[in-house]
């Protein structure tokens, strides 16, 4: 939010009609709906392979919603958010060779992670780090993690039965099974509801929260830190739940990964994989929760498609569609089509009402969303300044 | 003894080629506060520029020193002009745009130039000191790196471009009024920036080898190093760039590579933690 | 943001994304689809651009002389950019939708680790055609490049010959690397010789000065490189920066596959020695023909016909001929057919394959680097694949499905 030019001080920006569809409970059952009819859906309307890429699809997607939740509504810019991806694929392939079951492991890759978050969570926001310094250490960790499970590819390195494979990485996980039942294994339409489930639920949980007390305090801690701080809350602890919940996720997403591809490996950690899913997000819609379900598929989608032609390099048409698409829609996918649906109905329902009203609207609209003057210096805008200078 | 020298030039090398490698990422970052993801493409681009040059017959020094940056300075200009410029002050765009921007221009290069080039060898040979042989290059790149930092200062400080650009990273309205075009300042910033990557790519292409994807190595270690330097920019170049490049070489001679750059990445965790706003935050406050 | 630029937007991803969109539709009738999953981009692409021409000609001389079975072969080529999760995918979509009669491919050992699972659980056959460790017993897959069993063998003691017995060992740190290595430590023993260390290296580092200190420090009389992947290459830059390149010779399992006697100079990497299956001036007629043939398709100045590329175009022929001997594309029968005892007159020589590993007896020679060309110094006709021999006899236990690791 821009500080407002002198003549618009006395008009307090009002949230659209877009705006408010998005926070009411209405988008979120809408998408529920979607979400539902799909997972019930998609079994029957494709073949077993497809099945199994729609899964894939499905934990990057939860991958990238633990980040939009953690980036977007807590205004935490977690760089290796694969970390916690990469610890719960590790958790899980661990546990279940050493253990058999998978229930425990299951448990365990979305716990695992989450301590891990809290401790790291803990030497950041009570060191009262900011913006881009917690960006480079959590970098900093995921690019350690990697190079430590990178460099385990001897013998020598094992946690119980099961080695840590190095670069090659562990292959051959056994699958998630029935609890207490071994041998019931899932099957690839029972590893794609399991996983577009996990996606919904973890998506009813997120927006339930952010209508709670909880969830709110979160959201103004990414606003304006001090003000909250000065309304008698600890932001520290409530970015901390953030953060260890938005790793717990990651997690659960990376125990399913795992199982999606009977496999795991250091890359995971990389720093492709954290760039990645920041990519997702951004081309998402930072800011939403379902901006990131639609930036991750797409993306994935596209290089799915470019890899398998041979035309012209994939590097090539990727990074074109991305610097164009940055330029084009800035804001993301979910944002922008929301905007656009809006326009819509306001053309509709021009011809029914007075021209005047509607066009009023739209001028604050426009004026209080207009950007402040392009300059390099000032990446941020006043109350997220204030919230640096308090630190 | 001989052992002792050999650990203290691989020191001074790292740190040296830490400072190269950050030097055009502390403009670009530190001066414009433009998240540049593509700074390693910028370095392969000095690099193959490097090695074309020679190709053609251009004196080796000719062409790591002069043509490398120049030309990277321009592609630099160029993409500042069409893309960069757009997206100032939106921090999460430049960061989808560089990194859309690094993938393309990867993938150019691959195209072009496809995956086996000839490279060139370190020249000047190596010399001995007691039972080791080291490479001569490592001297030359650590006393570029030095002229480098003094250079950089001396033009941000003494020189009347410097205080422009400085002036106008500071308050652009401010110099608009005072007659200065602040467009052409950030171009010739951002210029300057990528022409110091491109510098480093070329120096460092004897050493490493040079492929479209070689990038990616640095700019991990770029970042963390112009971070952890602070807000002044030659200053904290310097002292991060001290600080991390002796801890990895010391770690790495302790126990492998490996441990080296795991150590360079926890100390960067430790500084930040104790220094929060990196370490001209706190010390050398008010250099530049 | 407004309308009309969204909409030009979505038009532009749309004609983005559907022209990415090849037609792998389902094969026609008269098409047999063969899918080959290699790396054209990221850091293991200096492998594998070759490998995909020398299957793309493959592909093209058995279309030329009417195909196979009576159909056209129409190659698949999947590019998995250097992922792992690529490869995965994109072996479940090879196997699964587009439903291929084969897979040829994989580059590192890691990346057919992964995909062997997934296409053994699908029931397509798979053909890993590069030179590795050894030791992979799987009735559903055939590698056809060379072991150790069969190069390093015969390099170790050539090398430990002319060089000396104090050996020092630097290789890539994984499952290759890891094994590799032991190999040479048995083979270094075996002939009398002593090790001085054996240092792991993860594929993406490139600083090495410390290392060569410490291989200074030791003082071997030779040095065994496993080292991968481009950025390895810097190993080798900066071994001749530091004068070592003059001081201790080196023998290296992996150097010249990605070409790399073409991108380092003459002065930096002469006298090394490699020891492969197929060398570009290996004097025999058919390897003179493939060689025209190579290079009317892809240019006079193509730089280097690499092992690895060989490895693939071999590993397409004796499929091609056994599907033609087995007179259909199911696997069982194909897999008896190759098992009955094919060979093929390639340019490395006679090629055959060994029923109870499902590798392959082959030729090998060891070279020398000498001014960005390899010069062979001695070849071994007909090598078997005893490394994996000793521990695998898929006739004897046709259900064994893991990779053997050697135990010292």
């Amino acid at each position: 939010m821009s500080t407002p030019l002198p003549e618009q001080r006395t008009s307090i920006p009002v949230p659209g009609a877009l705006e408010r569809f998005a926070h009411s409970w209405k988008s979120a059952a809408l998408t529920l709906v979607i979400g539902i009819l799909l997972l019930a859906g998609l079994p029957y309307a494709l073949d077993d392979f497809a099945l199994v890429q729609a899964t894939v699809y499905a934990v990057m997607a939860l991958l990238a919603v633990s980040l939009g939740f953690v980036w977007g509504f807590g205004g935490i810019l977690c760089f290796g958010q694969s970390a916690f991806f990469g610890l719960g694929a590790y958790t899980y392939a661990i546990a279940v060779t050493n253990l058999g079951d998978s229930t425990v492991p299951l448990l365990l890759s979305i716990v695992l992670p989450a301590a891990f978050a809290a401790v790291l969570g803990y030497l950041i926001f009570y060191g009262r780090l900011s913006d881009v310094y917690m960006g480079v250490i959590t970098l900093t960790v995921t690019l350690i993690l990697f190079n430590v499970v990178n460099s385990t590819a001897g013998p020598e390195w094992k946690i119980g039965h099961a080695p840590l494979g190095g670069f090659n990485g562990i292959p051959n996980i056994a699958p998630l099974n029935m609890p207490g039942n071994v041998d019931d294994v899932i099957g690839p339409r029972g590893m794609f509801e399991l996983t577009v489930g996990a996606l919904l639920v973890v998506y009813l949980l997120l927006r339930a929260l952010l209508a709670v007390k909880l969830g709110r305090v979160i959201v103004a801690c990414k606003e304006n830190e001090q003000r909250v701080a000065l309304l008698g809350y600890d932001s520290r602890a409530y970015k901390l739940f953030a953060f260890v919940l938005a790793a717990g996720i990651a997690g659960l997403a990376g125990c399913l990964f795992a199982n999606w591809g009977a496999f795991t490996s250091p890359t995971i950690f990389g720093l492709a994989q954290s760039a990645q899913i920041i990519i997702w997000v951004i081309v998402g819609g930072l800011g939403t929760l379902v901006g990131p379900i639609v930036g991750s598929i797409a993306i994935q989608w596209l290089t799915t498609q470019i890899g398998t032609q041979q035309a012209i390099n994939s590097n090539l048409v990727l990074g074109a569609i991305l610097v164009v698409f940055v330029l084009m829609v800035p804001k993301g996918i979910v944002p922008s089509v929301g905007q656009l649906g809006v326009r819509l109905l306001k053309a509709l329902r021009r011809g029914g009402r007075g021209s005047l009203a509607a066009s009023n609207e739209t001028a604050v609209q426009r004026a209080h969303s207009a950007a402040p003057a392009a300059e390099p210096g000032a990446s941020r805008s006043a109350p997220d300044s204030s919230r640096k200078e308090a630190a | 003894m001989d052992l002792a020298v050999i650990v203290l030039i691989q020191v001074l090398y790292a740190i040296a080629s830490l400072v190269v490698v950050s030097a055009g990422l502390a403009v670009v970052f530190g001066m414009m506060k433009v998240i540049n993801l593509a700074h390693g493409e910028f370095m392969m681009l000095g690099a193959y520029a490097a090695i074309e040059s020679v190709r053609v017959g251009i004196n080796l020094w000719v062409a790591m020193l002069i043509v490398a940056p120049l030309s990277v300075a321009a592609i630099g200009v160029l993409l500042e002009r069409v893309f960069i410029r757009r997206l100032y002050g939106r921090m999460i765009d430049t960061m989808l745009a560089t990194w859309g921007l690094s993938l393309l221009l990867i993938g150019i290069v691959t195209s072009v130039m496809g995956n086996t080039t000839a490279g060139i060898s370190a020249p000047l040979g190596n010399f001995t000191v007691g039972a080791y042989s080291v490479s001569s290059y490592t001297l030359v790149i650590i006393v570029i790196a030095i002229v480098l930092a003094v250079a950089l200062r001396w033009v941000l400080l003494h020189t009347s471009l410097g205080l422009i650009a400085r002036g106008t990273m500071q308050n652009p309205q401010m110099a608009d009024a005072l007659g200065i075009n602040p467009s052409l300042v950030y171009s010739a910033t951002f210029a300057l920036g990528a022409g110091l990557s491109g510098l480093a790519g070329a120096l460092l292409a004897p050493m490493t080898g040079v492929v479209p994807t070689m990038g990616g190595a640095f700019v991990a270690k770029a970042f963390i190093t112009v971070i952890g330097g602070g807000p002044a920019i030659v200053a904290g170049l310097i002292s991060s760039s001290a600080l991390f490049g002796a801890i990895s070489q010391v770690a790495t001679f302790a126990m492998t590579p490996v441990f080296g750059e795991v150590a360079l990445l926890a100390g960067a965790i430790v500084m930040l933690r104790l220094l929060p706003q990196g370490i001209t935050g706190r010390f050398f406050k008010g250099a530049l | 943001m407004d309308r009309r630029s969204f909409i030009k937007t979505s038009a532009i991803t749309l004609a983005a994304g559907s022209a990415g969109t090849l037609p792998f539709a389902a094969a026609a009738a008269d098409e047999i689809l063969v899918g080959s999953i290699i790396d054209m981009s990221g850091g293991l692409d200096i492998y594998g651009k070759p490998m995909t021409d020398c299957m793309t000609l493959a592909v093209e001389e058995w279309n030329a002389q009417g195909g196979l079975l009576g159909k056209k072969l129409r190659l698949l080529n999947y590019d998995p950019q250097s992922s792992m999760q690529l490869y995965t995918q994109f072996a479940q979509q090879a196997a699964l939708k587009d439903k291929v009669a084969v897979v040829h491919g994989g580059i590192t050992s890691a990346s057919r680790e992964v995909m062997r699972p997934v296409l053994d659980r699908y029931r397509t056959l798979y053909f890993y055609n590069t030179q590795y460790e050894g030791g992979v017993c799987d009735r559903d897959t055939f590698c056809t490049g060379v072991t150790p069993g069969q190069t390093v063998a015969k390099l170790i003691p050539y090398a430990m010959k002319k060089w000396g017995k104090k050996v020092y060992v630097v290789a890539a740190d994984y499952n290759y690397g890891q094994i590799t290595s032991q190999w040479v430590k048995k083979f270094v023993q075996e002939n009398g010789g002593s090790i001085a260390s054996i240092d792991f290296f993860p594929l993406d580092v490139t600083n090495f000065g410390s290392t060569i200190s410490k291989i200074e420090a030791a003082k071997p009389d030779m040095l065994v490189s496993a080292l991968v992947g481009g950025s390895h290459m810097s190993f080798y830059r900066q071994w001749a920066a530091a004068g070592l390149h003059k001081k201790i010779p080196l023998a290296s399992t992996t150097f010249a596959g990605g070409n790399e006697q073409i991108v380092l100079s003459p002065d930096e990497c002469d006298g090394f020695l490699v020891s492969y299956n197929y060398f570009e001036n290996l004097d025999n007629p058919t390897n003179k023909a493939f060689k025209d043939r190579f290079h009317k398709r892809f240019g006079a100045d193509y730089p280097n016909i690499t092992e690895l590329a060989m490895g693939t175009y071999q590993g397409f022929n004796l499929w091609a001929t056994a599907v033609k001997k087995a007179g259909t594309l199911d696997r069982t029968k194909v897999i008896d057919a190759l098992e009955s005892g094919i060979s093929i007159d390639a340019p490395s020589g006679k090629v055959a394959v060994d029923a109870a590993t499902h590798h392959c007896v082959l030729n090998v020679s060891i070279a020398e680097v000498r001014n960005h060309k390899l010069n062979i110094v001695q070849t071994f006709d007909a090598q078997p694949p005893s490394d994996t021999s000793a521990v695998c006899n898929l006739i004897k236990n046709p259900r064994d499905n893991q990779q053997y690791v050697i135990k010292l």
